[in-house]
């Protein structure tokens, strides 16, 4: 038994519906009030109750945010999970079970056992809960663990109070849980293994916990949304939901009561993406939250709100596809999808959002690119980043006013004496728009999706169709150097690593092994948004071999990539993927990396 | 109307062309033409501010009209049976607009079916106008859902499939005004779409319009013919605009009033039958009866209004929400910082 102190991942198996989110994120924020960095997972079913719920608290003195393989202390709180989650153990491993469970059929010698009748003592010390023993019986196991891992009194207490600041008996109860299972652990169990926390004094100073979700409805509140529309789905619900309720409170007016919002839940997400286009074209800025089978619906709007040049903000926390695929699983899977969401000739503006300050500012610049560009604008988050909690400092304070792009005014129109809707005066594609409702006779202009020349008059001419599309193109060069340009950390290597979004997480990490462990240096270049800006194409041209990392099967940004670059670039990419529906590890990157640069295969461009 | 110098203008001081449109590219003898026309008529009667109207359609023959009336108001040649969605979105955006819906009977009935149903369900605030020929005219003429069984195509098949009928539907769905009309009747027509324009809610206007080119032969009952010998006029509408003095003398117990919200009314003198407009089960009765005999009864077939619409039930600010700025949306920095605290 050797001690090891902050760095050990605890998973948590429970029965969904059991009410276990409660108790795990007590856990996870007392560890995180001892200044030790968490990184939780949570991996649950596409269900209400009754089937296997995982939950993972990732804790990591360096910070590290991505998932990792290895399991250390295993509280295993369902029966029919009991022995794949013990044979899911690191060897060596703790295990706090119930004690009803048999340990010999876990046929797991070199683990460490701590049995704990959780649903005897739940019984025994709340006779009269009903349906609420259950959930008090997950707070026991948080005793057990501040007792075996030595969390102080106080910590969880305050992490108690935090997490059920609205209800102040549920607070009492709680605690109540939480010392008999601290009570019982003292009186029977002998400490036999080594893992400890220590607390890091200031380890955690400025930081917060908040899931990805909240961020970007927080982007949305901040970045002037006024019509929201949307259709129920795993996993981006919690997204309008928090949408909802932070609506409640700031989108009202004080004076009337009336509201300075409008969200519609449509009957399904070809109406809401309807009314996202509609209302932009009105001139309100509006939103759409989704995932994957909501993409697929949204096509034509995405296709018609590109090219009528109509603006409005498509959120798609993704899942796994295709087809339903795993609704509560996460994914990189609309990447490609989006970015040319529609038939014909359609260029989409895609923001890759990897953290929660991301999701948060990237959900609010979307509303201004959508106008500043009148096109559809898709911010691509997933269920890692959207419905786990994550450590962030805290979200900055908008300091620009909202861009609302070219509108004319009636003002602007009696100045003027001429406009075309249509016409590109600036020479960067965008051309002017006017709302309905302006008060001039020249203000109004028939939109449609059909082809239309400068005036938006119905025209079938090769020529006239062909100068619009141009124009398309030509504004879509502009909002390259408009969207967030890619972040890179290049200490000179001729390896490079490319991802977006949250494999983010796993590429820190996997530079770290990969530097510490196999003596290699790797640059890494993390791409923000779609069209992607030049400076990737430079970045690849610095380096002998870029190996492109996403969570999806086919590598759809190294796809992208090899289709934009020049060929002889091109070939200096490699693909790294990631797709069983866990959040991407740093293994999963540093072994295909390896076996590459060891000249095991692909020794020129392909997958790895 | 008034005479102001050289020429008539309505009661907002416009002149009849300002509510012209580009010229139709629709068959000659259309019936969407006519609506065209009489559309022109209501608005310019009504005294519809342009640069408040918002023309929204779907695709189809109908859903080109737009192009054809009012030229200088806002337009929106939308998606396939989408148009509904994207006038909820306009009207969220701002309430101020006057929504002027023009679809088909496939932009409705079947691609639209849904969309069309879940508008009727949020009472948005709008006018919707189905142009209802029974046939898809822009890919020649095959049945839509709005045919009734047993009418016959030009090239000579037979609909056996039941008539979607779309006032039944929408009264069952819980509209808040329901009428039938025919493109050659604007005598009806006019009255009925000024007072769908005042009404605060969505108003559905079925209204037959012969396809010339597809479905105007024998056989068909969406013809010219077959429309004009089965057409019962329930009875002769009236639009009365807020404000002014109701002067026509009717005998008693000949004249419904149906008053709008905006303090309009719609004065109904009776021919075929004394049907009272806010009785749906009659409503459905009439409509139900008239199919079996194979007549086609025309009129307002039911209204309901003062009931909330969309905006009211969302309980919007009454400044468009599309004119709110930073200041009226982002949250108050001090309560930023205190929702950022960090632990």
């Amino acid at each position: 038994m050797h001690d090891v102190a902050n760095d050990f991942t605890i998973r948590v198996a429970t029965v969904n519906g059991s009410g276990s989110q409660s108790s795990n994120l007590v856990l996870t924020s007392a560890i995180f009030r001892m200044g030790i960095p968490v990184a939780p997972k949570n991996v649950f079913p596409s269900n209400i109750e009754g089937l296997p719920t995982w939950y993972d608290i990732r804790l990591s003195p360096r910070g590290y945010r991505c998932r990792t393989r290895d399991v250390d202390l295993l509280v295993a709180l369902n029966a029919s999970t009991w022995r794949e989650d013990v044979a899911g153990l690191r060897r060596g491993g703790v295990v706090v079970h119930e004690a009803a469970y048999p340990v010999a059929q876990a046929q797991r010698d070199d683990l460490v056992y701590y049995a704990v009748p959780f649903a005897q003592l739940a019984k025994e010390h709340f006779p009269q809960a009903g349906d609420l023993r259950k959930y008090l019986l997950n707070m026991l196991y948080v005793g057990v663990l501040a007792h075996l891992l030595e969390i102080p009194e106080e910590v969880v207490e305050s992490a108690v109070q935090a997490q059920f600041s609205r209800k102040a008996s549920a607070v009492a109860t709680n605690l109540e849980a939480v010392r008999i299972g601290r009570t019982y652990a003292r009186d029977h169990l002998e400490k036999r293994d080594g893992l400890r926390l220590r607390a890091i004094p200031g380890g955690t100073d400025g930081l917060l916990l908040m899931d990805g979700n909240r961020a970007a409805a927080l982007g949305c509140i901040q970045g002037g949304c006024t019509v929201a529309a949307w259709y129920p789905i795993t996993p981006s619900t919690s997204l309008v939901e928090h949408f909802i309720q932070l609506c409640e409170r700031y989108r009202v007016d004080p004076a009337t009561g009336r509201k300075r919002v409008a969200i519609i839940q449509a009957e399904d997400e070809l109406a809401a993406a309807g009314i996202v286009f509609g209302a932009g074209w009105a001139g309100a800025r509006a939103m759409t939250s989704t995932s994957g089978p909501g993409i697929s619906l949204m096509a034509e709007w995405a296709g018609y709100g590109y090219f009528a040049e109509i603006p409005g903000v498509i959120i798609d926390v993704q899942r796994v596809g295709p087809s339903t695929g795993l609704p509560t699983r996460t994914m990189q899977g609309d990447l490609s999808f989006a970015y040319q969401l529609s038939h014909g000739d359609t260029k989409h503006i895609v923001l890759l959002p990897a953290t929660v300050r991301e999701a948060y500012e990237f959900a609010m610049q979307a509303f201004d690119l959508a106008e500043r560009f009148q096109t559809p604008v898709f911010v691509l988050s997933d269920l890692d980043l959207g419905m786990n909690s994550w450590m962030t400092e805290p979200l900055p304070y908008p300091e620009r006013p909202f861009d609302r792009g070219k509108v004319l005014s009636a003002e602007d129109l009696a100045r003027l004496g001429d406009w075309a809707r249509y016409e590109d005066v600036d020479g960067d594609g965008i051309c002017r728009r006017t709302l309905p409702g302006t008060d001039h006779p020249a203000a109004g202009y028939f939109t449609r999706g059909t082809g239309h020349d400068e005036r938006s008059r119905y025209s079938e001419r090769p020529e006239t169709w062909k100068r619009n599309l141009d124009r398309l193109a030509r504004k879509y060069e502009t909002a390259r150097n408009a969207v967030p340009p890619p972040v890179s950390d290049e200490p000179g290597s001729p390896i490079g690593l490319l991802a977006y979004g949250t494999t983010h997480h796993a590429v820190v990490e996997a530079r770290d092994l990969l530097r510490e462990r196999e003596g290699i240096e790797t640059d890494y270049l993390r791409v923000r948004a779609l069209p992607h800006s030049r400076t990737v194409e430079e970045f690849v041209a610095r380096h002998e071999r870029i190996y492109v990392a996403e969570q999806n099967r086919d590598g759809q940004l190294y796809g992208i990539l090899r289709a934009e670059l020049p060929a002889e670039l091109a070939g200096r990419l490699r693909s790294v993927c990631h797709y069983d529906g866990v959040p991407v590890d740093a293994l999963a990157i540093v072994e295909p990396l390896l076996e590459c640069e060891r000249g095991a295969r692909a020794p020129i461009g392909g997958r790895v | 109307m008034t005479t102001d110098g050289g020429g008539t203008v309505n009661l907002i001081g416009l002149p009849r062309d300002a509510y012209k449109g580009l010229p139709t590219t629709l068959c000659a003898g259309c019936g969407h033409n006519s609506i065209t026309n009489h559309l022109v008529k209501a608005l310019y009667e009504y005294g519809a501010a342009p640069h408040l109207l918002a023309k929204m359609s779907g695709i189809g023959c109908s859903s080109k009209t737009p192009a054809y009336f009012v030229e200088r108001a806002h337009g929106f040649n939308g998606l396939h049976g989408r148009m509904p969605s994207a006038a909820i979105g306009a009207k969220l955006a701002n309430r101020e607009l006057l929504i002027l819906g023009i679809s088909g009977d496939g932009d409705t009935a079947s691609i639209g079916l849904g969309q069309f149903a879940h508008m009727v369900r949020r009472n948005l605030d709008c006018t919707y106008l189905i142009e209802n020929n029974g046939c898809y005219g822009l890919t020649k003429g095959q049945f839509s859902a709005t045919a009734d069984p047993g009418s016959r195509a030009k090239s000579g098949a037979v609909n056996d499939y039941d008539v979607i009928d779309l006032c039944a539907l929408a009264i069952e769905l819980g509209a808040t005004f329901v009428a039938r009309s025919f493109s050659g009747d604007g005598k009806q027509l006019v009255p009925l779409l000024q007072a769908a324009f005042s009404h605060r809610g969505t108003a559905v206007l079925d209204v037959v319009s012969p396809c010339v080119t597809f479905n105007d032969h024998d056989g068909s009952t969406k013809s010219y013919g077959y429309v004009r010998d089965h057409d019962v006029l329930l009875h002769a509408p009236d639009f009365i605009r807020a404000g002014k003095e109701i002067t026509v003398d009717y005998e008693p117990g000949t004249v419904r009033d149906v008053e709008l919200e905006d303090g309009s009314h719609l004065l109904l003198r009776k021919i075929a039958a004394d049907h009272d407009p806010a009785d749906a089960l009659a409503a459905l009765r009439l409509i139900r009866e008239a199919r079996a005999r194979g007549e086609i009864v025309t009129g307002l077939l039911y209204a309901r209004p003062g009931v909330a619409d969309l905006c009211e039930r969302e309980y919007l600010v009454e400044v468009p929400l599309a004119r709110l700025g930073e200041g009226d949306l982002r949250i108050p920095r001090d309560d930023w910082e205190r929702m950022m605290q960090p632990l």
